[in-house]
């Protein structure tokens, strides 16, 4: 089956070659047939992308170690759901996931044109075929997900314990998708400024897809931040890291074009920025798969580096991207990328996505700034440095705040022009609602040195009531319109104007999203605390009491999984029960022929439980980190009495059992005799709304992105009107 | 004002106003940032009132496990040359020895072992879960091959 799959990876980079050939000659010399031929291409690459997926999906799905991909990241005690997701935690896996990813995105994508955009489609697709070309040769020449070896290991490394966590099986397949769906706006875009067609019909086919991957991207970070919050022992959501900045980058800028799109739609204005930001999005989801893959900036996130292959292959596709996008603008900006009006006011609606667009890629800016700063000062000073969050933290709070003010503001404001006073009569009722948040702030926050939070809570509370007061006049105006209930005339006014309506609810969770930022930075409580079973620490007012150690073996399929220790924490306030927490370490077996027979369980990798209380005020966060040393000894008795009995020729399942039973003595020893364990305590405030803010975010995302039944509707009529028209022509 | 001498005014503000960031921005990240060192370049040159990020692997053997600190080696990633390092605070779970970290450190000072660093309080981190491939086990000497 692997020689099949590398035959598809072959067949696919022969497809993707042929199809920008097809398409370039068919889009110079108007053969449709051509164009269309190199559309088939597309399609011809997705299915083998698909197969050669498959494949590889079964070799991990049935542990086929012949595999080094299979061997080196599952094992038969990986959870079958597990095995099926561990394909993508390998870097050959995870470009063949990325490969079949965007070639069935491109493909549903030329298919819903439905012979729209003829001219510039064929460019597009041969711009998304060389991406295709690109990952393809990637995988043949640098990572091959299909390489063998002629003798399966007996056992698979297996899936790296970390990452057995619901969120992590589709936190990668989000991100993958957030970033190549952003290459379909980036290829349109080099489409339509290659026939100079910057027009409605590219706005409308762009617009979707840039939608479809800020949400996914969006989606995509918000597991990640969800899985490193409820997995990794300490207790964050979000560390600048360059991996990290590198997912955030295009979802930024894409957020601008969303916003500056809608100005080009109306006005006809700011051709040369939304080219510009689609252009600069689509590199920039490819630079942060790139950054993944490098090893040129220190991340936690980076694959290893595996040769030079991939490094300068995507350095290389990087300089293409923006030379191409660079010149391509400039050529055109006299022309296609002319500016139909220009601005009226500066209290208009077009003045204040400017803002909202310049403050986005002000962020984007400065994110890219302090990820790339070890390159930067290493050129300019010849000594590599890099920055930290609080450097991050200086630009993006004060950044954050103008933009969630702006996210208030922005939609009351009239095209082209308002006066002062028709925007304060807007804008009065919210205003009195952040005037008073703004009152409970100062009374009831434990301190006001946290000023920037406390802006945050303000301004935050500004742009949710405008935007329920808008929600709610329009509801209020279709309720007098249809004489229909509430909630009815809410799924009418939301069902006519998608766009503007999810919008709304998507600055609403924008907004909440940040509250809970501000309040779960500024207000933690931390503690780091050592404690025995019977001891008790106390974080925040709360009490948390050690009360019983607990420790247990898990099995699957006959083999040990894991070994689980862990404790009953006991958590009360001013003597009154609170709950009871029960965070743990699991410690996993290594591969290696020098291991103990019973040192091997504690030699493997060793993940924290964590014990979570989430509330809507607050969340009560535990981690443990057992004190396994006093256990060592006995560990190593254990290894030297196996080694004797081996050597003297004891039977491998005589050996199982006594196996079973000192593993079983030893987790008895550690509840009769607990040793102290580490643990980090938080009482985090308002964590809870970061996940609901993100929520309703996506929920506003969905709804703008929903196909309108009217629009669908208003097609097909147009459809058939045309070729009514077209009859009677002939007639 | 004529509209072209206009839309050059707002050029030019437009630009300062990016050099005016790109400035400040310069010259915050160099004030606030830290060197990125490998042991090695720690064991030719050290600033005592300097912070360093330090990345490298831990030296298999090292690591000592305290009441309220843990004490290892960073080696660099090509060679065996490496320093010592205390750090109190959050141990990431994947934290174990062999394995590459990135940390924030300063010099021990005066009167600590030479080449001996103390760790800033929750600066240790470790490479992703999802990024570090382990070898496969060994199938008996089975040669690789390209299907």
């Amino acid at each position: 089956m692997a020689t099949v799959g590398q035959a598809c990876l072959i067949l696919a980079l022969g497809s993707c070659l042929y199809g920008v050939g097809v398409s370039l000659v068919g889009a110079r010399t108007g053969r449709e047939a051509l164009a269309r031929s190199g559309r088939r291409a597309l399609y011809a690459l997705f299915l083998l992308a698909l197969v050669a997926f498959l494949i590889l999906e079964f070799a991990f799905l049935t542990s086929d170690f012949h595999y080094t991909v299979v061997a080196s990241n599952s094992s038969t005690t990986t959870p079958w759901y597990y095995r099926l997701a561990a394909m993508w935690s390998s870097q050959a896996g995870s470009l063949l996931l990325w490969l079949t990813l965007a070639a069935g995105w491109s493909a549903l994508c030329v298919v819903m044109l439905r012979g729209r955009l003829r001219d510039v489609a064929p460019y597009a697709v041969a711009v998304l075929l060389g991406f295709g070309a690109f990952f393809t040769a990637v995988m043949l020449f640098g990572a091959s997900p299909f390489e063998t070896v002629a003798v399966a290991p007996a056992e698979g490394v297996g899936l790296n314990p970390l990452l057995r966590y619901p969120s992590m099986m589709i936190h990668p397949v989000m991100l993958y998708s957030g970033y190549t769906l952003f290459t379909i706006p980036f290829a349109f875009a080099i489409g339509a400024l290659i026939v100079r067609r910057v027009d409605a019909e590219w706005v409308r086919a762009t617009r979707v897809y840039a939608l479809a991957a800020w949400l996914a991207l969006g989606i995509g970070v918000i597991l990640g931040a969800r899985w490193s919050y409820g997995e990794l022992g300490w207790g964050g959501y979000w560390a600048w890291d360059p991996v990290e900045n590198a997912s955030l980058l295009p979802w930024l800028t894409g957020t601008a074009f969303l916003h500056s799109i809608k100005i080009q739609e109306r006005r006809g204005m700011m051709k040369i920025w939304n080219a510009s930001l689609v252009l600069a999005t689509g590199t920039l989801a490819i630079l942060g798969t790139f950054l993944v893959r490098s090893g040129v900036l220190d991340s936690i996130h980076a694959f290893i580096e595996e040769g030079k292959i991939i490094p300068w292959s995507f350095t290389t596709l990087v300089v293409v991207m923006i030379a191409g996008s660079v010149y391509l603008v400039i050529t055109r900006r006299n022309d296609a990328l002319r500016s139909e009006s220009k601005l009226d006011s500066l209290l208009s609606r077009e003045a204040a996505f400017l803002a909202n667009n310049v403050v986005l890629v002000m962020i984007a800016f400065v994110v890219l700034w302090g990820t790339f700063f070890p390159l930067i000062s290493e050129a300019l000073t010849g000594t590599k440095e890099a920055v930290g969050p609080p450097w991050f933290d200086r630009y993006a709070v004060p950044l954050a705040l103008i933009l969630v003010l702006l996210s208030g503001i922005g939609p009351m404001i009239a095209w082209r022009r308002t006066s002062a006073s028709l925007l304060w009569r807007s804008l009065r009722g919210p205003a009195l609602v952040a005037l008073l948040v703004a009152l409970l702030s100062v009374v009831i926050t434990p301190t006001s040195s946290q000023i920037s939070a406390m802006i945050m809570f303000v301004v935050g509370a500004f742009a949710i009531a405008v935007c329920l007061q808008e929600l709610w006049r329009g509801t209020r105006a279709r309720m007098a319109m249809t004489g229909d209930g509430p909630l009815s005339s809410f799924r009418q006014l939301l069902s006519r104007n998608r766009a503007r309506y999810g919008g709304f609810i998507i600055h609403i969770g924008i907004a909440v999203l940040f509250i809970g930022i501000a309040a779960s930075s500024s207000f933690q409580n931390v503690r780091d605390v050592r404690l025995a079973v019977g001891e008790q620490a106390t974080v925040a007012g709360y009490t948390f009491n050690r009360v019983k150690p607990t420790a247990q073996i898990d099995q699957r399929g006959g083999k040990l999984e894991r070994i689980n220790f862990g404790s009953q924490v006991r958590v009360t306030k001013d003597g009154k029960y609170v709950t009871t927490l029960a965070p743990s370490a699991d410690y996993y077996p290594a591969n290696g022929p020098m291991l103990g027979a019973v040192s091997t369980y504690f030699a493997g990798e060793a993940t924290s439980e964590i014990g979570l209380q989430a509330g809507v005020t607050k969340d009560i966060w535990l981690a443990e980190s057992p004190d396994i040393s006093s256990l060592m000894p006995i560990v190593r008795r254990g290894d030297a009495v196996f080694a004797k009995a081996m050597k003297a020729g004891l039977a491998p399942q005589a050996s199982s059992i006594f196996l079973a039973a000192a593993l079983d003595g030893l987790v008895t020893r550690y509840r009769s005799s607990p040793p102290p364990s580490q643990f980090r305590i938080i009482v985090n405030p308002m964590v809870f709304w970061v996940w609901v803010g993100a929520l309703i975010v996506f929920l506003g995302g969905l709804i703008a992105a929903w196909p309108a039944v009217g629009g669908v509707r208003d097609r097909v009529r147009a459809r058939q009107a045309a070729r009514v028209a077209k009859e009677l022509g002939r007639v | 004002m004529n509209p072209a001498r206009k839309r050059r005014v707002r050029m030019i503000v437009a630009l300062s106003c990016a050099v005016i960031l790109v400035g400040a921005l310069a010259y915050t990240s160099f004030s606030a940032a830290s060197t990125v060192v490998q042991p090695s370049q720690l064991l030719a040159s050290t600033n005592p009132s300097q912070s360093y990020q330090l990345t490298g692997k831990v030296v298999s053997g090292s690591l000592v496990r305290g009441r309220n600190e843990i004490r290892f080696r960073v080696r660099d990633r090509s060679n065996a040359r490496s320093v010592a390092v205390r750090y109190s605070g959050a141990v990431p779970d994947p934290f174990r020895e062999g394995r590459e970290v990135i940390i924030n450190v300063r010099s021990a000072g005066a009167g600590a072992p030479p080449h001996s660093f103390i760790g800033e309080k929750d600066t240790l981190i470790t490479k992703c879960p999802s990024k570090f491939r382990e070898s496969a086990p060994a199938p008996g000497g089975a040669a690789t091959k390209k299907s």
